[in-house]
């Protein structure tokens, strides 16, 4: 089965992205990588540049609006996702719990829908 | 009319009405556009904060140009630049007493538009520009309608605006020689505005529909300017035919109608009048150019209204020379889509893998026309990849539910 | 999944974010209205792979399926992050020349009437070496 894991960013840990922290934050989560992998669980993943990059499409009475900025006005901002592929939910959570901690940081599991309805 | 607030209805007209010619003269004065753009802005700043108590002048656009004037000589003053631009700007009125009378100005839209067409200017800038300096539209409009980041798009305006200030382009009509291919780039730039120019692709497509109405306000506004030149006319025809189908495109639930299946009830009369009008001046001013062949093609589809059929045959050979002056995907497929109705589909077929592949990947109309075919040419395992190929490849809703029902009915047939 | 560095491209990723609306359409009672959802899904994939674009992309459950977990303490909640119209329902990774590019990608998501689609560039790795090569190594996925 597989899931994503997604990690939501406060502000401050993306600026810890580029300042004295960056080593100390970009390594825990290389080494949560490494752990995946050799679990044989990793199926992919991808880390998000800052929101302020972001653009926005959407329709709004039928026609297109492109908008700089991301999607929510929210405070954390999705930083990054992990895919991994597990037996049971059960084994999802308890990686989803091993994601490094950064205060400010929400991560939150979601299952891919495994096969078309 | 608002009678709490007339100064504001008069700002507002003369903002819609009157936006494009006295920025065009403020610029092809200063040569700096955005100077011209910032001391507009205030002008109008400064009427919407006096006029309420000062009452609204007898010709608001006069008085809004000799705001502006004034404030973009006080700004060439103070930064000390273009001193080129200086005697121009002071020439025309003297800055102490610029009476608020009767100062026409002449209108150098003409001008502007061969600007913000001119060689040194990004091809990616010049539609963008000619909207924001001649309409007055915003740049987030005009992002969106391109499918370009907001951010981007102002950059890419910036950019375009400081080059032509910096590279000192004239604001010129362009010499006899280089006439033709200069308005070449500006009716290109027009039309680039309105859409692709094969029929079904620019109705359909969202992102196109919105600057409809304002390329052809451009389009226009150049006929008025140019009465004489036929490509110019051409141009102004050919998006009118294509307009005047735009209530047909539809069905009642927002479904995508092709143009065969169109009911030419609602197409629009007055635009296809219009349109022949012009289509038939042209002709007799010029020799044939691409916009004409582009707008006799539309107007052969139009002919359906009245005759109940589409002359085919007289549609491949107008796509044979348009494609002979102006070669473009859109007019290639569209050609191929012309032949399968003259020739049938398996002369159409030839026709079809007579084409560029590596050109058609992207190009969703292609596949659309290709799965068509092989129905037609009962190749339905073949023809439904196409369908999906084409579904994928489709940014317009109505349109991929259109060919998912094809796809299904591949199955049902 | 293979995480192509090619140098002349970027990778983006487009978030789809789905309204209550559109997630509902997944297992409509209507057989069409669910058929014509499921039925783009595929043929978006598959032009993506066939332009060579496609790196990575998944459909996801909705968002009252998801497990947050808050610090401190690792709290752990039903539901999603974030309480907000839309919700997160499908990425596609992809790698493009340019932004541009991946507009236009965007513009061809099938999503319905209410969704919205955000464009995200992705990280580039570090250049420092070690991390370089560790990343390299750490995003391929096993076949």
């Amino acid at each position: 089965m597989k899931f994503s894991i997604l990690s939501y960013e406060s502000p401050d840990n993306f600026a810890a992205r580029s300042d004295a922290r960056r080593e100390a934050h970009f390594g825990a989560v290389f080494r949560y990588i490494a752990e995946l992998k050799s679990a044989g669980v990793f199926a992919g993943g991808a880390g998000l540049e800052l929101p302020h990059t972001a653009t926005t499409l959407r329709l709004r009475n039928g026609e297109r609006l492109v908008q700089d900025g991301p999607y929510a006005d929210t405070k954390e901002q999705l930083g990054g996702l992990f895919i991994i592929d597990v037996p049971d939910e059960a084994t999802a959570v308890a990686w989803a719990k091993r994601c490094p901690h950064e205060p400010g940081r929400v991560v939150e599991l979601r299952a891919h829908i495994q096969s078309p309805g | 009319m608002s009678e709490q607030a007339p100064w504001r209805d008069t700002v507002e007209r003369v903002a819609r009405d009157s936006y494009g010619r006295l920025l065009a003269y403020l610029a092809a004065r200063s040569r700096d556009i955005a100077a011209a753009e910032d001391a507009l802005a205030d002008a109008f700043r400064i009427a919407l904060e006096t006029w309420p108590s000062e009452g609204v002048p007898d010709k608001p656009d006069a008085w809004l140009m000799t705001a502006a004037r004034r404030r973009l000589i006080d700004q060439s003053r103070r930064t000390q630049v273009r001193r080129a631009a200086e005697p121009a700007l002071a020439a025309d009125g003297e800055t102490a007493a610029i009476p608020l009378g009767d100062v026409a100005f002449p209108d150098e839209r003409l001008k502007l538009l061969f600007v913000c067409a001119h060689p040194a200017v990004d091809v990616a800038a010049r539609t963008p520009l000619m909207l924001q300096t001649v309409l007055g539209l915003d740049a987030a409009r005009i992002a969106s309608a391109f499918l370009v980041k907001p951010a981007a798009m102002g950059q890419r305006l910036s950019r375009a605006k400081s080059k032509i200030r910096d590279a000192g382009i004239a604001f010129e009509l362009p010499v006899a020689n280089d006439l033709p291919a200069r308005l070449g780039a500006v009716l290109e730039a027009i039309y680039a505005a309105y859409g692709s120019g094969w029929d079904d692709v620019s109705g359909a497509d969202a992102k196109r529909r919105g600057l409809a109405l304002e390329a052809i306000e451009l389009g226009r506004v150049l006929a008025g300017l140019l009465p004489n030149e036929s490509e110019v006319l051409a141009l102004l025809a050919l998006m009118l035919f294509c307009e005047s189908r735009r209530p047909a495109r539809r069905g009642p639930r927002g479904e995508y109608v092709p143009l065969s299946e169109q009911d030419v009830t609602q197409w629009s009369r007055a635009f296809i009048d219009e349109a022949q009008s012009l289509l038939g001046a042209a002709s007799r001013r010029g020799k044939l150019g691409r916009f004409q062949l582009e707008a006799a093609i539309q107007s052969v589809h139009a002919l359906r209204a009245e005759r109940g059929a589409v002359d085919w045959d007289a549609l491949c050979l107008l796509y044979d020379a348009l494609l002979r002056i102006a070669p473009t995907i859109g007019a290639a497929v569209s050609r191929v889509a012309a032949m399968a109705e003259a020739h049938g589909p398996a002369a159409a077929w030839q026709a079809l893998e007579a084409l560029p592949a590596a050109e058609m990947d992207g190009y969703q109309p292609y596949w659309a026309l290709r799965a068509s075919l092989l129905a037609r040419l009962q190749q339905r395992s073949e023809a439904a990849s196409a369908y999906e190929r084409a579904i994928g490849l489709c940014s317009d809703a109505p349109m991929r539910e259109f060919l998912v029902q094809r796809l299904a009915a591949l199955d049902a047939s | 999944m293979t995480l192509e560095l090619n140098e002349d491209t970027m990778n983006y990723t487009l978030l789809i974010y789905e309204n209550a609306e559109a997630f509902a359409l997944r297992g409509h009672p209507d057989v069409e209205k669910r058929r014509a959802y499921w039925a783009a899904w595929p043929p978006y994939a598959q032009a993506l792979r066939e332009a060579g674009v496609f790196v990575a992309g998944a459909g996801l459950e909705p968002p009252d399926t998801a497990t947050t977990f808050r610090d401190p303490h690792r709290r752990v909640q039903d539901g999603p992050y974030a309480d907000t119209k839309e919700q997160l329902g499908g990425f596609f990774v992809i790698d493009v020349p340019d932004l541009d590019a991946a507009l236009e990608w965007a513009a061809r998501v099938p999503v319905a009437a209410g969704s919205v689609v955000e464009i995200r560039p992705n990280l580039v790795p570090p250049k420092a070496e070690a991390a370089a090569s560790t990343a390299r190594e750490t995003l391929e996925a096993r076949p």
